[in-house]
């Protein structure tokens, strides 16, 4: 079975390895010669997580809202939210394929799922800690209760949010190779064919990518957090 | 309504609760990886978090740990792991969900001890602790919230983890799972994916109880940290 590995060895043509296929934990010839594969896979991943993210964003902060202006609701919504967290992401997207199928939506509603806790938690932390007297100079001011929450509520909460956005978005890279049991895992797929070839380097260059992409996406939403909240920055310099 | 039904038919058919393959033999499988995983991720991590955390040092490399960690995918772990022919199977993944454990309880237990008020800490310095006394009187009680949460933060997704572990030869009940999808048997599928809910479940709800249990003084519903740290598998 270990010599099942893929022909592509390191030397290229004129290699002399012996038949027993070299498995290296790490290779740029890898890399190199799969460059278009690896992109395609790299595009996907991207794809789902930046989908997922984005719906989450809309639903959880929304959602947190309303647990906070309602407060019978708080509860529930917590409770709801961190029961689908607990869920084996395997378990829910395999139950989630029994309806969805072998298709891109399977994934990303599973992934959706798991980033709404991280979201709606940290907002919630946000607007708890808009201090009262803010609250109420804006109400003296003349302010209903939507100009509060959009002027006021969600932007001092923000940093607090773009902190959920962004531990959101790293994990679902990271989660986003668990969909290659159904098909659409983006970097995930080329880790479940290294499995069944039993072949270290893609693997690796999987994961790899993966990390790379965690890393710069949580740097490219750092820019973004700066960039929303300048105040925040102006305060610290 | 056809998968449906085929699901609570196969949960209802006392031959698939008999043997090896038997669902109480692959939850006690499920059971025991998770066990060893969260027992030595606890031998290993707990003394060293909550030394740095006395000592206060090492803090950029106690909190990173947990950030990293939720960038690396499980999955990636479990599948290197398994490709060494020793480690496929049930050892690979003890090795891989300890090394996802270990940085929720490393971080948290450093975490507790940081936030232990320094008056309090001067206090007992004052009143002649010291060393282990001071760790084992003083600090530790105060830290405990945080290092609980941390324990079951790690259980948790060790629990949920070790499904995964069913892709590279382990047993537990991610296996139904697995086996289902190599069968196309979606009612098989659907079973596993029940069964793994409720035992992560069933150990969220328990720990927490059990956390609530040990740590009165706890405000309730505020998250912690050790929320935050969770890597999902």
């Amino acid at each position: 079975m270990l010599c099942g590995g893929r022909g592509f060895g390191r030397g290229g043509g004129h290699a002399t390895v012996p038949f027993v296929a070299a498995n290296p934990w790490f290779s740029w010839s890898y890399i190199t010669q799969h460059a278009s594969e690896l992109l395609s896979a790299t595009r996907q991943h991207v794809a789902l997580t930046v989908w997922s993210v984005l719906v989450a964003t809309c639903i959880a902060v929304p959602m947190a809202v309303v647990a906070r202006r309602w407060g019978w609701s708080r509860g529930t919504i917590l409770t709801g939210v961190g029961i689908l967290y607990t869920i084996p992401s395997l378990a829910l997207i395999s139950v989630l394929q029994a309806y969805f199928g072998l298709r891109p939506i399977t994934v990303e509603i599973a992934l959706v799922g798991y980033a709404l806790l991280i979201i709606v938690r940290n907002t919630l932390i946000g607007l708890d800690g808009v201090p009262a007297e803010v609250r109420e100079a804006a109400l003296g001011m003349g302010f209903g209760p939507t100009r509060l929450l959009t002027r006021v509520e969600i932007p001092l909460a923000l940093p607090s949010i773009m902190a959920g956005i962004r531990v959101a978005t790293v994990s679902t890279i990271a989660l986003v190779t668990v969909g290659a049991i159904v098909g659409n895992g983006g970097l995930g797929g080329l880790i479940l064919e290294g499995l069944n070839n039993l072949y270290r380097a893609e693997i690796m260059a999987a994961a790899l990518g993966c990390v790379l992409l965690a890393f710069i996406a949580d740097l490219l939403l750092l820019g973004l957090q700066r960039l929303v909240t300048p105040w925040t920055r102006r305060r610290a310099g | 309504m056809n998968t449906i039904l085929g699901t609570w038919h196969w949960l209802t058919t006392a031959e698939h609760y008999r043997g090896t393959a038997g669902v109480p033999h692959r939850l006690l499988e499920h059971v025991v990886i998770s066990g060893i995983a969260v027992g030595l991720a606890v031998l290993i991590a707990l003394p060293l978090g909550l030394w740095l955390g006395h000592v206060g040092h090492g803090g950029a490399v106690a909190i990173n740990v947990s950030n990293i960690g939720r960038a690396i995918p499980t999955f990636a772990i479990l599948v290197l792991l398994a490709t060494v022919p020793s480690l496929f199977g049930d050892a690979g993944a003890v090795l891989a969900l300890l090394v996802f454990a270990i940085p929720p309880i490393l971080t948290n237990a450093y975490v507790g001890m940081r936030e232990v008020d320094p008056d309090v800490r001067e206090a007992a310095v004052g009143m002649g602790m010291a060393g282990i006394t001071l760790v084992r009187r003083v600090e530790l009680p105060l830290a405990l919230p945080l290092v609980a949460a941390g324990v079951r933060t790690a259980t948790v997704q060790v629990v949920a983890t070790a499904t995964l572990a069913a892709y590279v030869g382990a047993g537990g009940l991610g296996r139904f799972i697995a086996d289902g999808f190599g069968l196309q048997d979606t009612p098989m599928i659907l079973s596993g994916a029940i069964l793994v809910a409720l035992l992560a479940l069933v150990t969220e709800i328990g720990l927490g109880r059990l956390e609530v249990g040990l740590t009165p003084g706890r405000r309730r519903g505020s998250p912690t940290p050790g929320d935050a740290a969770q890597v999902r598998g």
